[in-house]
């Protein structure tokens, strides 16, 4: 009886801790969205802690149309749809070798990428911003002839750093497989080629899944290389491009909420269509698969 | 993980006349086959992360002002790390909130995450719903998560709302106080990295044997006593994970802060200070590799923890 009332109190804690932390992670969201949807000169009027009295779709439509917000989304694609697909390739083909195959470079090379991948940004683009004034690209990518400014510059980075996270990911998965099935493929006489795109890069399909969530998702979120490659605002994918809409839409806070929430309505969908690919992708790599 | 490895030969540490035969299995496609999977990831990691890396700690050691072409970089020693350590304002500030920003994410939202993930694992009524809320603002970018708590802080927000004060005069200014700023800024990083903890710890928990939960359960230890004392110890490799992952994004912050003031008044931190020293009115490179190298610095013990814990086994 004692140990019934017991948990009974320690079931009622939980859920006032829980209600209360579930509370706090909510509000902040759902307070942006329906500021979002409420008229600037209504909220001027009577504050922003008040009962709506007209609830409308305006400000999205002037954020997205009036304030040409689409274009950013189609940057956000043209950046992240590249920069995921050779990620995940290049990844795995490095993944494929040192796990597949006994070099000795197998852990050295596993620690460089893996390494690379930690280290602070800030550490990096000093030079990387110099190296990309000085790289020249055809004049149809950029009319300044130079790789800074252009999306293609972004999308490089974001493979050089991400295919680190993807590689350490990608070969932890692939040790899993048996290799048997490796073997059947070498006693068939298969190529190295073969034995990486027709037998193995087919089995990789759920780790592909669960990382490509994950790093569109990062890609999209990403702040810092955006801004600091990227000098032309009208280049900038979406989430960049929230520090000029903020400067833009300043005098305008219930504009600026709908641009918030049409930048992360994308992730949202994301998350709630791909939850267990997302936290799959997130487990694969901190606990070893 | 040993058991894991599922290497055609012997491991990697099979005697070199081994290796040789073994390679001879290849043919002349094969090898270069091999040599373009390695080589052409590698070659543009290296090209892209590692040598820019290794110049900025060249760059900290000499003066530049990013103006002139590379003729102009003059060696210095180690006068921008003297100046910055005695000229420079905002480097004791920056230094101050990083180390801030540390400790306050290994006390609260770390030990928070932890407790978070004990409660849903209890798989309680609305444990799913909760879950997924404590997930949400790991799909939120930092930079809508700073637009999305300026609604709540900000003068007329939903803060001083509560407070019964939005007046622009006399209100709470949340951002804007120097003293208060940087402690709303690690509320808000806190939402955010809470649900990341709490999500690596609930992958971990679920690979903890079970029979190690009812055999204190026989013993008739108490759902706390049997985490704190079985789960917990048995959860050592997600725990250095948890550290490092919090020792590195603690150096790394810069998307939040920037978005809410660019790292000023009272919020400044090392990673936006290298940014200002490039991209800011007066262009000092040399400061801002020294900050960076710094940073580096501060970032290789814990990427050399993690190396250590996650390839361990494998040598």
């Amino acid at each position: 009886m004692v140990t019934g009332k017991k948990t009974a109190l320690a079931h009622s804690i939980t859920t006032v801790f829980l209600t209360i932390f579930g509370a706090l992670w909510l509000v902040p969201i759902l307070w942006t969205m329906y500021q979002s949807l409420r008229p600037y000169g209504e909220v001027l009027k009577y504050g922003s802690f008040s009962i709506a009295k007209t609830i409308n779709f305006q400000n999205y439509y002037t954020a997205l149309v009036q304030s040409e917000m689409w274009r950013y989304f189609i940057n956000a694609v043209v950046v992240a749809l590249p920069a995921v697909l050779l990620t995940l390739f290049l990844a795995s083909m490095v993944a494929f070798v040192v796990s597949r195959y006994s070099f000795a470079f197998n852990i050295p090379l596993l620690m460089l990428f893996t390494a690379g991948n930690l280290l602070p940004a800030q550490l990096v683009f000093i030079p990387l911003y110099r190296m990309y004034l000085a790289i020249p690209v055809p004049h149809f990518i950029n009319e300044n002839g130079v790789l800074y400014d252009t999306q293609l510059g972004l999308i490089l980075i974001h493979v050089a750093f991400q295919m680190g996270f993807a590689t350490f990911v990608l070969s932890n998965y692939m040790k899993t497989i048996p290799k048997e099935i490796s073997e059947s493929a070498l006693v068939d006489g298969a190529s190295v080629w073969v034995h990486y795109s027709r037998i193995m890069l087919p089995l990789l399909r759920p780790a592909l899944a669960s990382l490509g969530v994950l790093m569109t998702t990062w890609i999209y979120n990403d702040f810092f290389w955006s801004v600091a490659l990227l000098k032309t605002g009208n280049k900038r994918p979406i989430t960049a491009a929230l520090n000029n809409l903020q400067g833009e839409f300043f005098k305008d806070y219930n504009l600026l909420a709908a641009g918030a929430t049409l930048a992360f309505i994308p992730t949202l969908i994301v998350f709630f269509a791909l939850r267990r690919q997302f936290v799959a992708g997130l487990t694969l790599g901190s606990t070893k698969g | 993980m040993s058991t894991t490895r599922t290497d055609l030969t012997t491991a990697a540490g099979a005697k070199a006349p081994r290796r040789r035969r073994r390679r001879s299995n290849f043919t002349k496609k094969d090898r270069a086959v091999l040599f373009g999977l390695v080589g052409l990831p590698t070659v543009l990691h290296v090209l892209f992360v590692w040598v820019p890396a290794i110049l900025t700690v060249f760059l900290s050691f000499t003066f530049w002002d990013g103006i002139g072409g590379v003729k102009n970089i003059h060696w210095a020693g180690f006068q921008n790390y003297h100046q910055i350590f005695t000229l420079y304002d905002a480097f004791p500030k920056a230094l101050r909130n990083n180390a801030l920003w540390l400790g306050f994410f290994a006390f609260v939202p770390t030990p928070l995450g932890i407790l978070l993930a004990y409660f849903i694992d209890k798989n309680l009524k609305g444990s799913k719903f909760y879950q997924t809320a404590f997930y949400l603002p790991m799909v939120l970018s930092l930079a809508v998560t700073g637009i999305v708590w300026d609604y709540v802080f900000r003068t007329n927000g939903l803060v001083n709302s509560l407070l019964g004060n939005t007046n622009s005069e006399t209100a709470i200014s949340w951002f804007g106080d120097p003293h208060k700023n940087i402690w709303v800024v690690l509320g808000i990083a806190s939402w955010r990295h809470i649900g990341y903890v709490m999500l690596l710890y609930l992958a971990g928990m679920k690979a903890v044997d079970p029979s190690l939960h009812e055999a204190a359960g026989i013993d008739g230890a108490s759902d706390w006593y049997t985490f704190r004392r079985v789960v917990f110890p048995s959860l050592r490799p997600v725990n250095v994970i948890i550290i490092v992952v919090t020792v590195i994004d603690s150096l790394r912050a810069f998307d939040l802060v920037f978005i809410i003031n660019r790292g000023r008044n009272g919020l400044e931190l090392l990673g936006v200070l290298v940014y200002e020293n490039i991209f800011g009115e007066s262009s000092r490179i040399g400061w801002g590799a020294a900050l960076a190298t710094m940073l580096f610095l501060m970032s290789i013990i814990p990427i050399m923890v993690y190396l250590y814990q996650t390839f361990r086994a494998d040598d």
